[in-house]
């Protein structure tokens, strides 16, 4: 918890700026849990500077797996143990009730909370968080991956970050953003007048790799996200583009290529050693690494159309892994490695489609948006963030891996691109 | 569709007045009073080629002033998730790399784009394909390789907005452009 404050504590910039991005859910789960978040007790002169219990409600609510309870339809609104009433809630029809008070401390504030099972009538959670007036919003994150993760089985991703890339109309500028999962605390990392593609982040969340044009061509660059620091990490001639951390973060997949054909290599970060693991006329590209660091899937077009490849990373064998449709590209793996995510073209639509790798069974997940790309999966293995056209423009938007729960998040400016979501810090 | 129509007969003009081999004399003066006659009706030249059926140095002054035409245009288009060069772009093309054969401290970058669909990476490498095969193309016509630089900025910088057949027809392209030294 102390870690992962000091991580935003320390980034370079910290002028608040307005999310740009505002979280809105298109559909949830038919079996989504009835739950009550009672607001958190309070005892100071002045209001809070962030509404805990409300951050926690619309953490739950956005996820898709939880229909929260608003406070008007609340009869009671306990804060203490003892003055829960279990038949109210019954009579709610909630399967579960948070109740918490906020306190102040010398040095900031003390949130405790319990999670309540109201058909059982017991308490099946108590914890206490600390932390600064300026770690408020983290706090209410951390208590709501808390409560998913209790409740669902599912580690919770309400403390994650993402990295994405904004554009004006013009394609003028190009900004690399940082923000909340659920888009509040937008910080702009890195500015430029030419093209930024390919946000990765690095395994420990310290750091990204993206793809900056700003000295003509595509070069590959890590930055530092507590301190701001830049290093330009592949700049061959040519073209040099979508780096991908290995899952111990050791090394990086990238794609090279010098005379057109863009092949898939692989750097030892220690020695700065580079390996060419392909070596084919078609296009190989969109590299992303297996979870035990031992293969890549990438995209190649050596098939025609582009299609989902696995290269063994020790033998370099390389087998086909999608059939479906003429037009599959840029997999990601899920967390247990059990499914690929990827773009898929049907018709003359693309779309976001899971694969399960070992039944082979292809799932289309999205069909309201348009023109879907860059799908990034979250950390737990729940949802995946996307870019789609909403008249014109673009947004992102996101999906579970099981197609239930879908929302969206559009921005007030602009293009919004390239979503990568961040691991879970530890 | 007016310019391409103008390409077209330009590109005639420009092949009898170079290229021999490229028909028989008769048709090569159909070609050329055919093209006259699509040209607008207030150019000066038109009266000169009506006069000038034989004369060698009218038509190869109407020759340069077609290949100054070709020269200028610099923006070829490709078909969805294809790098191969359109028949129509050809004669352009040509006039390119004859011009920077004849001219060898002439520098090119040629910038390889797609349309905004599909993967941002894989379109990235498309647009790389495609500023390749214009490459290809402008070195097997004299061009030199030192003479030609690729860059692909994939669907990052379209041309147009917008997302029609339309727009994306216009985005999917390789644009060359002259470095001035």
């Amino acid at each position: 918890m102390v870690k992962r404050s000091l991580i935003l504590l320390f980034l370079l910039m910290t002028s608040a700026v307005h999310a740009e991005l505002v979280i809105e859910v298109t559909q949830g789960k038919q079996s989504a849990i009835p739950v009550a978040v009672v607001p958190f007790s309070w005892q100071g002169s002045q209001p809070l500077p962030e509404d805990i219990s409300g951050i926690i409600t619309n953490d739950l609510a956005s996820s898709g797996y939880f229909r929260t309870l608003p406070e008007s339809n609340m009869i009671s609104q306990p804060n203490n143990l003892s003055e829960v009433v279990y038949g109210d809630w019954a009579n709610l029809r909630q399967d579960f009730v948070v109740i918490g008070s906020v306190e102040l401390l010398p040095t900031g504030y003390a949130i405790q909370f319990h999670v309540l099972d109201v058909h059982q009538k017991m308490e099946i959670l108590r914890h206490r968080v600390r932390g600064k007036a300026s770690q408020l919003r983290d706090l209410a994150h951390y208590i709501s991956d808390f409560i998913f993760e209790k409740i669902t089985g599912v580690p919770g991703v309400f403390s994650t970050k993402l990295i994405y890339v904004t554009t004006n109309r013009e394609r003028t500028r190009f900004n690399l953003n940082y923000a909340d999962a659920d888009g509040a605390r937008e910080q702009l990392i890195y500015t430029s007048r030419d093209p930024v593609i390919s946000p990765a982040w690095s395994p420990d969340g310290k750091k990204v790799a993206y793809v900056s044009f700003e000295n003509g061509h595509s070069e590959i660059y890590f930055q530092e996200l507590a301190t701001g620091k830049r290093e330009r990490v592949v700049a061959f001639e040519g073209s040099n583009s979508a780096p991908a951390f290995s899952p111990d973060g050791t090394k990086l997949a990238f794609v090279h290529s010098k005379l057109g054909n863009p092949d898939i290599y692989v750097m030892d970060l220690a020695s700065r050693k580079i390996e060419r693991m392909t070596n084919h006329y078609a296009i190989d590209t969109e590299p992303q690494w297996g979870v035990n660091g031992d293969s890549i899937y990438f995209t190649s077009s050596r098939a025609g159309g582009p299609q989902v490849y696995k290269l063994d990373t020790g033998n370099k064998a390389v087998t086909r892994v999608t059939y479906e449709g003429a037009y599959n590209a840029r997999a990601r793996l899920t967390a247990d490695g059990r499914k690929l995510v990827y773009v898929h073209r049907s018709g003359d639509r693309f779309h976001i489609a899971s694969q399960d790798l070992k039944s082979g069974l292809v799932h289309i997940l999205t069909s309201e948006t348009e023109l879907d790309e860059s799908p990034s999966v979250a950390p737990n293995g729940s949802m995946v963030i996307y870019a789609a056209s909403e008249a014109d423009r673009s947004i992102l938007a996101a999906v579970s891996v099981d197609g239930d729960v879908k929302f969206r998040l559009p921005s007030k400016y602009g293009d919004v691109r390239e979503p990568a979501w961040s691991p879970i810090f530890k | 569709m007016q310019t391409t129509a103008l390409y077209k007969t330009l590109g005639l003009a420009l092949c009898a007045a170079f290229i021999s081999a490229c028909s028989s004399t008769g048709d090569v003066e159909e070609g050329t009073s055919e093209a006259t006659a699509t040209e607008t009706q207030a150019e000066e030249n038109t009266q000169t080629v009506d006069t000038a059926g034989v004369d060698g140095e009218s038509l190869e002054a109407e020759a340069a002033d077609a290949q100054a035409a070709l020269l200028e245009q610099t923006v070829f288009y490709f078909d969805f998730d294809e790098s191969s060069i359109k028949s129509e772009g050809k004669a352009a093309l040509m006039a390119h790399a004859g011009y920077l054969a004849a001219n060898p401290a002439a520098q090119v970058v040629l910038e390889g784009h797609a349309d905004e669909r599909g993967t941002v990476e894989y379109n990235l490498a498309l647009g790389e394909r495609r500023a390749m095969a214009v490459r290809r193309f402008l070195m097997a016509n004299g061009a030199s390789s030192s003479q030609l630089k690729v860059v692909s900025f994939g669907e990052e910088r379209p041309a147009v907005m917008g997302s029609s057949e339309e727009s994306y027809a216009k985005n999917r392209r390789v644009e060359v452009k002259y470095q001035s030294n």
